[in-house]
């Protein structure tokens, strides 16, 4: 398999805060990489940093389009890493309350269409066709998402579950070819997990995308993955198979503690 | 219903005010005669009416926390909202209001005529606004600045060059749009509250200008017989051409409504709204904030432009004391009380706020203190205005897309 | 002629100096607003105009009763103090508080409204004249022989700012409710879980912005020695402009703030023309926050995601 992101030595600094040191990270395609790390060891932070939200200090982030030659995207603006194929969801969800579950989705459309004002008011066959196209195109996602009976509803009348799914239907509407999920299952009930557990492996199926996730609930992680990465205070502590993981000596330490081990 | 608890309560409030608006409301000096002038009778006033505004207040307060739940919407709204989303109701009303708006100048006289004229100047820079402010989210307080650099295009090519109404328009249109992307540059990188601020500014200085270059702008005496618009060169008598301009105005009220409908149910209209609601989450799904908020900013500017050239026609004279902050927050409140986004919501609100201190004259002193209470109490009872923008919906059957 | 320029300079230097303080006392209601709710209360200025009417017509009506200047200067400076806190205080119970989980520009417009509506309630209920301002500040004796370079209100002025600004530098270090203020300015939920009543400190923080708002309306009207309903708005927004410049939510900052702006507005109409005296401060406080929105002392706060 060939490489789809990698990330080498990447730091970031707030101040004098080091948020992330040295990370070195690597997904290749088609594959699915959990991040995994106790509360506050920078794993947002890293999303952050690599979608371009903020700039990191130093380090370089590559990614491998597959049609395409490779990217440096160190302080590329967040809508330029999307257009490059890079899509993410947010931890805290942030999807736009007052547009329906379908404008939501339209909008990830944004950048793989072009109509501009004038076409928007003449409404030329093009732009109509355009315009049907991208309905036609959400509504697909919002099929495959299973979440299609809720096409007009405003999306801050959703359950929480389904928001959740929004976010990654939104996120898959600006045809990425990595997938970066932030806490997808966060708040979620047992019976959610296990669906968005077969969501995620049917979405990499179908759409043959890559999906770099970042999550709590260890079962899902140990599921769903290929590989794991472990972060704590910054930095990378280890990384492997589940299996690997799960026998991992300094990995039971940051999540139990130091003297854990006695 | 009503408690000895909510009463004493009540009483208490009412107390409070009386005493909080003892000194401005009772006493008047005056003081060149020297003389106190003691206005009892405004502290009893105040006193009543507070006391049962008072349980107004909680009244609406508790039904505000019931509405937070789910959407319960209320009866005479839903009804409103089913027509906005029934096509051929709403083409229905629409032409009776066409007909109804080009008969007009034959049921009223021309002063109403001309009053109306002026609603329509609103509803204009009023849907002009709401690209900005109801649309993208982008605060803007200085737009009436806009509107003078309209104003003042026609009025000083056709004092120095005798251009005409309908050559300067264009040029009107584009300078307005050129200074809302001069502004739209340097405050891209602000958040709300500070852009309001810096457009409040910007509108300032623009006044103050126009204020004081009195080589260029003629100062606060203004320009005065700026040429009303033409037709084909048609002599007009002062009424005809009251008439004409109305139907102007309404010819471009109907294209403006048609520009802002199909733009906010399109490709930039949807990132526009997108941009108000979350603007990382907006940026994160590929949308350009740089370009989104300018086309907004030039938009919306664009608007108040042509508004600022027609307003110059239709009064021939100008000064700077018509693009005073007061008239941007009067647009604001339009746009406030209309319903953010709402384009039905715009036309009504600007009628009320235009045509009732028209008619009750009497209310007309206590125009702006109303002006100023509707604000707050919208935004505490009621944030999405009158009637609030309605999505458009999708029906869907088989992958077939019927709208 | 040496001297004579330098004496000019250095009467726009005190100049700049007085207008500077008003600034500060009025900036400072702004920014510890800001740095507790992020609300820019708009309706600041009115508080201020209002604690000018308030003095105004006590003054009035103490003169014709026959007071004598001290007594008046007490009483009505104290009703100017009194009411301008109540005002504050409702006003932020009305408009701010049901609003505080709004969306982001809601707050804001019902500020806006809120200035407007209390401009328009004094118009109506006083009058849209000018009003002249009696001279409540003294002239000293002993300051005679100095008074070519500084006058007594104007040594009066730079004097009560200077002391206020210890008192609430105090307050804020050392009292109890300044550090209940400082702990909701940081974080809001943590604050009310380590017990600090946050509607309390936010009243508070109303209150003691609007009298120090009413301590600047009645030093700057008796200096000037007129007001009208309008004088608000102008004066909320340069010091506004001076509260931004000094990085809104630095106490500090705001004096800063208050002092370049008025030294701008001085020596730029002292020296270039005092036609847009007025455009001085707005195209400074656009200049800031485009190149340095985050002020002087201020720290600029990456947005959550």
């Amino acid at each position: 398999m060939n490489i789809a992101l990698e990330v080498k030595k990447m730091t970031m600094d707030f101040g004098g805060l080091r948020a992330i040191d040295n990370l070195d990270l690597d997904v290749k395609h088609g594959e699915i990489v959990a991040l995994i790390g106790p509360n506050g060891a920078g794993k947002t932070t890293f999303f952050n940093c690599i979608t371009g939200v903020y700039r990191p200090t130093r380090g370089d982030i590559l990614i491998y389009p597959p049609d395409r030659e490779q990217l440096r995207i160190n302080g590329l603006k967040s809508n330029n890493v999307t257009e490059k194929g890079m899509a993410r969801t947010f931890q805290n969800i942030r999807l736009f309350p007052n547009m329906t579950v379908l404008e939501n989705v339209m909008i990830g459309r944004h950048c793989r269409t072009k109509s501009g004002v004038f076409s928007a008011i003449f409404r030329s066959r093009k732009t109509i066709h355009e315009e049907n196209d991208i309905v036609e195109k959400s509504y697909n996602i919002l099929e495959k998402i299973g979440i299609e009976r809720f096409v007009n509803e405003f999306a801050k009348n959703l359950p929480y579950g389904v928001q959740r799914k929004l976010e990654i239907a939104r996120a898959l509407a600006t045809d990425p070819f990595i997938l970066l999920l932030d806490e997808p299952a966060a708040g979620m009930n047992p019976i959610e997990i296990k669906e968005l557990d077969e969501l995620i492996k049917k979405i990499r199926k179908q759409e043959k995308l890559s999906i770099l996730l970042i999550e709590h609930h260890m079962s899902l992680v140990m599921n769903l993955s290929d590989r794991i990465f472990v972060m704590d205070y910054g930095r990378k502590i280890a990384q492997g198979t589940p299996d690997e993981i799960k026998s991992n000596k300094d990995v039971i330490k940051a999540y139990l503690g130091e003297d854990s081990d006695a | 219903m009503i408690t000895i608890q909510e009463i004493k309560k009540s009483l208490i409030v009412s107390v409070w005010f009386m005493l909080l608006t003892f000194p401005i409301m009772v006493i008047r000096v005056n003081t060149v005669e020297k003389i106190v002038e003691w206005r009892w009778e405004n502290m009893f006033f105040i006193g009543i009416s507070v006391f049962f505004l008072s349980f107004l207040w909680r009244y609406l307060m508790k039904r505000k926390e019931l509405e937070k739940k789910p959407d319960i919407g209320t009866w005479e709204i839903s009804i409103l909202q089913e027509i906005v989303k029934k096509p051929k109701i709403l083409i229905c009303c629409s032409c009776c209001l066409v007909l109804f708006a080009l008969l007009l100048p034959f049921i009223f006289s021309f002063y109403q005529t001309n009053i109306i004229t002026n609603a329509l100047i609103y509803v204009m820079l009023g849907l002009g606004l709401n690209i900005v402010v109801g649309l993208a989210g982008l605060l803007d307080l200085g737009y009436v600045a806009f509107y003078a650099v309209g104003a003042y295009s026609y009025a000083l090519l056709n004092h120095h060059f005798g251009l005409g109404f309908w050559s300067v328009l264009p040029v009107a249109a584009f300078l307005s749009a050129f200074f809302g992307i001069l502004l739209g540059f340097p405050v891209l990188r602000l958040r709300g509250d500070y852009l309001a601020i810096v457009t409040l500014g910007f509108g300032e200085i623009i006044r103050l200008i126009l204020e004081n270059w009195n080589e260029f702008s003629f100062g606060p005496s203004g320009i005065a017989n700026i040429k009303r618009p033409g037709l084909f060169g048609i002599q007009m008598s002062l009424e005809t051409s009251i008439i004409y301009i109305y139907y102007l105005m309404l010819l471009i009220v109907i294209f403006t409504i048609f520009v802002v409908n199909r733009l906010q149910n399109s490709r930039v209209g949807r990132a526009w709204i997108a941009l108000r609601e979350d603007e990382i989450a907006c940026q994160a799904m590929g949308i350009d904030k740089t370009k989104t908020k300018l086309t907004a900013f030039a938009l919306g500017a664009t608007w108040a432009g042509m508004a600022g050239a027609i307003f110059a026609a239709k009064t021939t004279f100008i000064n700077p004391a018509s693009f005073t902050f007061l008239e941007s927050a009067m647009i604001l409140s339009i746009v406030v009380l209309g319903g953010m986004g709402s384009i039905i919501g715009v036309i009504i609100a600007s009628f009320i706020l235009i045509l009732t201190p028209e008619y009750l004259r009497a209310f007309s002193d206590y125009r702006m203190l109303i002006f100023g209470a509707t604000m707050v109490i919208m935004m505490v009872f009621r944030p999405q205005g009158i009637i609030p923008n309605v999505r458009r919906t999708y029906k869907f059957s088989k992958s077939r897309i019927e709208n | 002629m040496k001297i004579k320029k330098m004496e000019y300079f250095f009467e726009l230097f005190l100049g700049g100096l007085t207008r500077g303080s008003i600034y500060a006392l009025i900036a400072l209601g702004y920014t510890m607003v800001y740095g507790i709710i992020e609300l820019i209360n708009f309706a600041h200025g009115e508080i201020y105009m209002i604690g000018s009417f308030t003095a105004l017509i006590v003054a009035s009506v103490l003169t014709l009763k026959g007071f004598n200047q001290i007594s008046i200067l007490i009483l009505a400076s104290l009703a100017a103090i009194i009411y301008s806190g109540a005002y504050g205080y409702t006003l932020e119970k009305i408009a701010y508080k049901p609003l505080r989980h709004a969306q982001r520009l809601s707050p804001l417009i019902s500020a806006i409204g809120m200035s407007i509506f209390l401009q328009n309630y004094v118009l109506l209920a006083q009058t849209s004249d000018f009003l002249p301002f009696p001279n409540l500040i003294p002239e000293f004796e002993f300051w005679e022989p100095y008074s070519h370079i500084i006058g007594s209100p104007q040594l009066v002025i730079i004097l009560v700012t200077i002391i206020i600004m210890v008192l609430l530098t105090i307050l804020i270090k050392y009292t109890k409710i300044g550090k209940a203020m400082r702990a909701t300015a940081q974080d809001k939920n943590m604050a009310m879980l380590v017990g600090v009543n946050i509607n309390h400190v936010i009243s508070i923080t109303f209150i003691i912005g609007s009298v120090l708002a009413a301590v600047g309306g009645v030093l700057i009207a008796s200096h000037i020695g007129m007001i009208n309903f309008y004088i608000g708005f102008i004066a909320g927004i340069k010091a506004f402009t001076a509260a931004v410049l000094g990085g809104i939510g630095s106490i500090p900052g705001a004096v800063i703030g208050a002092l370049i702006l008025g030294w701008t507005e001085s020596f730029a109409t002292g020296y270039v023309s005092s036609d847009y005296e007025d455009v001085f401060a707005f195209a400074l406080l656009v200049f800031i926050l485009i190149f340095k929105p985050a002020g002087i002392l201020g720290h600029s706060d990456a947005q959550k995601v």
